[in-house]
Formats: C-alpha cells, structure tokens, sequence
C-alpha cells in the first residue's frame, strides 16, 4: 500500500499517468532493490497503463535494475577525464579487493561493480559514488580500501 | 580581475539557503519583472542582452522564448535541461549545489515570459546532492510565496516539479528529454515541429539550460548595457568554464566569454603538469572536436570556436598533454558515445560499434592497414545521417583526432603498438 500511496502522490504532477513511470520506477526500486516482472507489472497496474510502457522504460535507463544488484552497487566513472587521472588503475583495484570483475556481484551480495559513463564531478577525477551516495571524488587506492572498510562496517551493523 | 556573478555566493560555503540567497539579493529580481515588466517586455530585454544559450548550442534565448506561439489557448511549459551529462562537464552541478534559488529564480523569470505555469526540472538522478537542495530550495521558495499561486501579489502562478533522469545522456537533448518527462524511452524526434510549437505534451515548450536561467536575474537587476559590457559583442556575458584533465588546477571557472583559451588552461588552471607539455585540448565536452596546442589562442565563445571547426559547447575543457595517447582518448570517447547512442538511428548505433572495434584493435597494437581510411570512411557515414547531434558529435570528434594527430594513429598501425602504455 505504501507503494501505491507514493507512487499516487508522484502522479499527480504530471497530466497523465505514462509520464509517472520513471519515478514509480524510482519508488518501487528503492523499496525493493530491484525491478522484477512482477514488480513491474504491479507498477503498471497502480498506473493504470500497459505493461509494455513500464518495461520499456525499465530496460532503457541505466539508474534502472532488472536484475539483483549488491548492497552497495560501486560506479565508478571511466570516461575520459577521470580515465586520464588514472580511473582504470582505480577499476583494477576494485576487481582485485572485491575479487570480482566489473559488472559482476560478490557472492554474498554485498558489492556490485560496474564502470559507468560521466558523472558530472569532472574536477575531482577519478570519481565514484556508491547507491545514491554523495560522490567520492580524487580517489587514491587507500582512498578506496578506506571506503570499502566503511562500507564493510556499515553492513556488520 | 573579474567580478564574479554566478559563482559569487556559490562559492561561500552554506549559501545554498534562501536567508543567504535573499539577503545578497535574491528574488528582487523576480519581484521587479511582476512589478514593471509585461512578458513581452521581459522578452524583449532578455533579446536585447543577447544572452545565448549555455548548454551548448549557443541559440539566443530571447529569440527562442518569442517562437512561443501567442494564440495558442494550450497550456505552456518551461523544462529546465539539468541532465549535464557530456564528459568533462561540470558547471551546472556546481550552480545547483551552491545557489540553487539563482536558478530557480530564473526558471520563474523564464515561465513568466512565456505564459507558462507549470515547469518541470529535468535532472540527471545521480545528482544526490543538487537534488536534496533544490527540494529543499523549492520547499523555501513555495513558503515564502516565491513560488505557487498568485506570486508576490502579482497573479501569476507557477509550480515547478522535479523530474529525475534515471542515466541516459541522451535525454539532455531536447526531444528526447521531453519523451523522457513524457514518461518513454529518451529517443530524439524528428524537428519540425519545434517544441516552442509543439513540445510536451504537444504544447508549446521552452527548454533552457541551467547556466542561461541563472543569467537571467542578473540581467533583470544590473540591466542589458551591463551583460553587453562583458566579453564579445557577439556573446557576451559571464561564463562557468570547466577545467579537467591534465591540468595543474582542475575546477570551474567564472570568467567572460571570449577569453583565450590559453589563458585559460595556463593562467588559471596552472597549466601542464610539471615537465609535461600541453598536447591537445578538448574546448567544450568530449562531442566537441579537439585542437592542438598551437591553437590556443583561439577565444572561448560560440563564433570564435566555431570558425576554427570545433564549438564551444557545454565549455567542458578537457588538457591532454605529451604523456597522453590521442588514440586512447578518441577510443574513450567513442565508447561513451556507443553506450550512450540511443538505438534508434543505424549510423550512429552500429558505426559506433564498428568504429570503436577499429579503435580497439589500433590501442591494442593489433590495427591493420586500411584501418585509419576505414575510419575515415566510417565518420563520413555517421555524419549527418542520424536524427539528433549525438551521432554526429562522435564522429566530428573521431574526424578531428585523426586529422589533427594522424601520425600517432600511423604509428600505431605501423609499430603494432601503442608508443604510450
């Protein structure tokens, strides 16, 4: 009910409801990790469109999940700016701490990784953030395995 | 040294509140226009400051609010574009962190122009920090009656809504922007019908950038005759330029337009780093095409940059220095743009595959002869054959690498291998 209630409220400011999937999509991911079909079609059927509009939409924007992703999803930015100050080194670094490769999981569900285009914060390269996190920015190798610890202790708590 | 006035309270530390925004001034501006101006007089002072459009394509604002159908009984809309997106681009992030209400403001000033009372903020989702302020900015603006119904006694009601992009560069250009608010995937339309005519939700609609909002209270206070005074005739006004890469001081820069671009890189961002020498400078985002060093001396506004087959842009302002492969970059940049292309377009979608293959196997040491003619080739076909200026920004960057450094992409090919890694 509490996501239909929010998902209600985010409709009413817009003239239609099609214009409402994105943020419906915002609120359903946030209160359930991921996009499943079936939540999918629930949005849809709060919305009152086909499903075919919510699952295009799903599939189409990068911030959207169709599949689990960890606790803490890491995006680091690879283009070009942060990519001259080294962001591949930081990419390596990751992999190797969190002995997976980009776009893969942990086992225990606690990480995913992926590289991910520009995210605007071009001056402190190389960046990430982690989740909807503020950004991290002039990353260092140390820099990193601080934040990993960080996120390690969060999770132990 | 020159008086900053975008970044003049967004610069102090917690200045993003409406006290400190009102207390340097803010919102005199929207209350003067309610006072003495009518929408085609705001109109008219907005053409006559000559203010151009920061997001990158330089269109003059004044004349794009005047495309604005008067007749039409239709509601209008105004969208602030808040996807900034493009690599090496980082300004608006900066305004809507530090001073959010400059440009909420100006978004009002905006609607009020063009008889709209609705706006939707379009902003990229990944902007945690700009989102939380300017909820809260627009929480403080509604309350203290800068915002809703009847504003400051004047009648004119507006209400801005936020609409979070969810990671697609894309959506920055118009269309696909409105097709994203209008809750599809973010696929460029085909132009005419102009969205002043027949934008969201088939309505008139004007689309202004986060950077030209912020223009406009200042105009509205200090006057036409002072925007003119600053840069050149053809451009002028403040501009946030953005400084990345191999440069000694990376950040954002308030200076006027037309100033050089070496000035820029050498005297404000402290240059090459130590030992190194500039090699190429990217001037206004990663679609804009790359210039040697001996062209520094070209000025940073829409004509200049233009002339010399590049653009200003987003002023996103990318160093590479004589450490750094040309190759490399172009195949970064046209990674970015393979996994940003929309899909819709066969040149863009699968030339940017087959281009990024090329550059691949050239970086890896393993290009062949006929490459560097094939990519020649591919650019030529990209170029212009797609609906939206993404396809053909990647490959009048790609062109402009090639042309400006082919000897290192031979020397890839010939050597079998990258000469930098």
């Amino acid at each position: 009910m509490a996501l239909k209630n929010s998902i209600e409220e985010a409709a009413k400011r817009y003239p239609n409801p099609r214009s409402a999937i994105m943020p419906a999509l915002f609120l359903a991911q946030k209160e359930h990790g991921f996009l499943s079909g079936d939540l999918l079609k629930e949005v849809a059927g709060i919305l009152d469109v086909p499903e075919i509009w919510v699952y295009e939409v799903s599939t189409f924007y990068g911030m959207f999940h169709t599949e689990p992703v960890g606790k803490f999803h890491i995006k680091i930015c690879t283009n070009l700016s942060c990519q001259l100050l080294e962001a591949e080194s930081m990419l390596a670094h990751l992999e190797k701490k969190l002995a997976i490769e980009t776009g893969g999981t942990t086992p225990d569900g606690m990480f995913t990784l992926s590289s991910v285009e520009c995210l605007g914060a071009c001056e402190g390269a190389p960046m990430m953030q982690v989740n909807d996190g503020y950004y991290h920015m002039n990353l260092t190798t140390a820099r990193i395995d601080e934040i990993l610890d960080g996120l390690r202790k969060e999770a132990a708590e | 040294m020159f008086e900053k006035i975008l970044l003049k309270n967004a610069e102090k530390p917690d200045a993003h509140g409406i006290e400190a925004y009102e207390a340097a001034g803010g919102y005199q501006a929207l209350a003067k226009v309610l006072r003495e101006f009518s929408p085609d007089g705001l109109i008219q002072l907005v053409k006559d400051s000559n203010l151009k459009g920061r997001g990158g394509a330089g269109f003059p604002t004044g004349l794009k609010w005047g495309f604005v159908p008067k007749d039409s009984d239709k509601p209008k809309y105004l969208c602030c574009n808040a996807d900034e997106s493009e690599p090496g681009t980082f300004k608006d992030r900066v305004i809507m962190e530090g001073d959010p209400h400059m440009m909420l403001e100006g978004m009002a000033l905006a609607s009020y122009a063009i008889g709209a009372e609705v706006a939707y903020l379009y902003i990229r989702g990944e902007f945690v920090l700009c989102i939380e302020r300017l909820e809260t900015a627009l929480d403080e603006a509604y309350r203290k009656g800068y915002l809703g119904r009847d504003i400051l006694g004047s009648g004119f009601n507006l209400d801005i809504h936020m609409h979070l992009g969810a990671g697609a560069y894309i959506c920055g250009e118009e269309t696909a922007m409105l097709e994203s608010i209008e809750g599809r995937r973010g696929e460029p339309k085909l132009k005419p019908p102009f969205p002043a005519v027949a934008g969201l939700y088939e309505c008139p609609t004007v689309i202004n950038n986060v950077e030209t909002l912020a223009c406009l209270p200042h105009i509205v206070n200090r006057g036409v005759e002072w925007f003119r005074g600053i840069g050149p005739e053809q451009s002028p006004g403040p501009k946030l330029y953005c400084l990345s890469g191999h440069v000694q001081k990376p950040g954002v820069y308030e200076l006027p337009m037309g100033i050089s671009l070496r000035e820029l890189v050498d005297d404000h961002a402290g240059g090459a780093r130590p030992g190194r020498k500039i090699k190429a400078v990217i001037p206004g985002g990663v679609s804009a095409p790359m210039i040697p060093e001996s062209g520094l001396d070209v000025t940073m506004d829409f004509e200049s940059l233009t002339a010399i087959d590049t653009m200003l842009g987003s002023a996103g302002v990318i160093v590479l220095d004589d450490g750094d492969c040309i190759v490399r970059a172009a195949k970064n940049i046209n990674e970015f743009f393979h996994e940003e292309s929309c899909g819709k377009c066969t040149p863009c979608r699968e030339g940017l595959d087959w281009t990024g293959k090329i550059l691949h196997r050239m970086e890896a040491g393993e290009g062949r002869q006929g490459d560097l003619e094939q990519l020649d080739f591919l650019c030529g076909s990209i170029f212009g054959n797609s609906f939206c200026a993404l396809g053909d920004g990647a490959a009048w960057a790609l062109k402009a690498a090639i042309t400006q450094f082919r000897d290192e992409f031979v020397q890839h090919v010939e050597e079998g291998r990258c000469p930098f890694h």
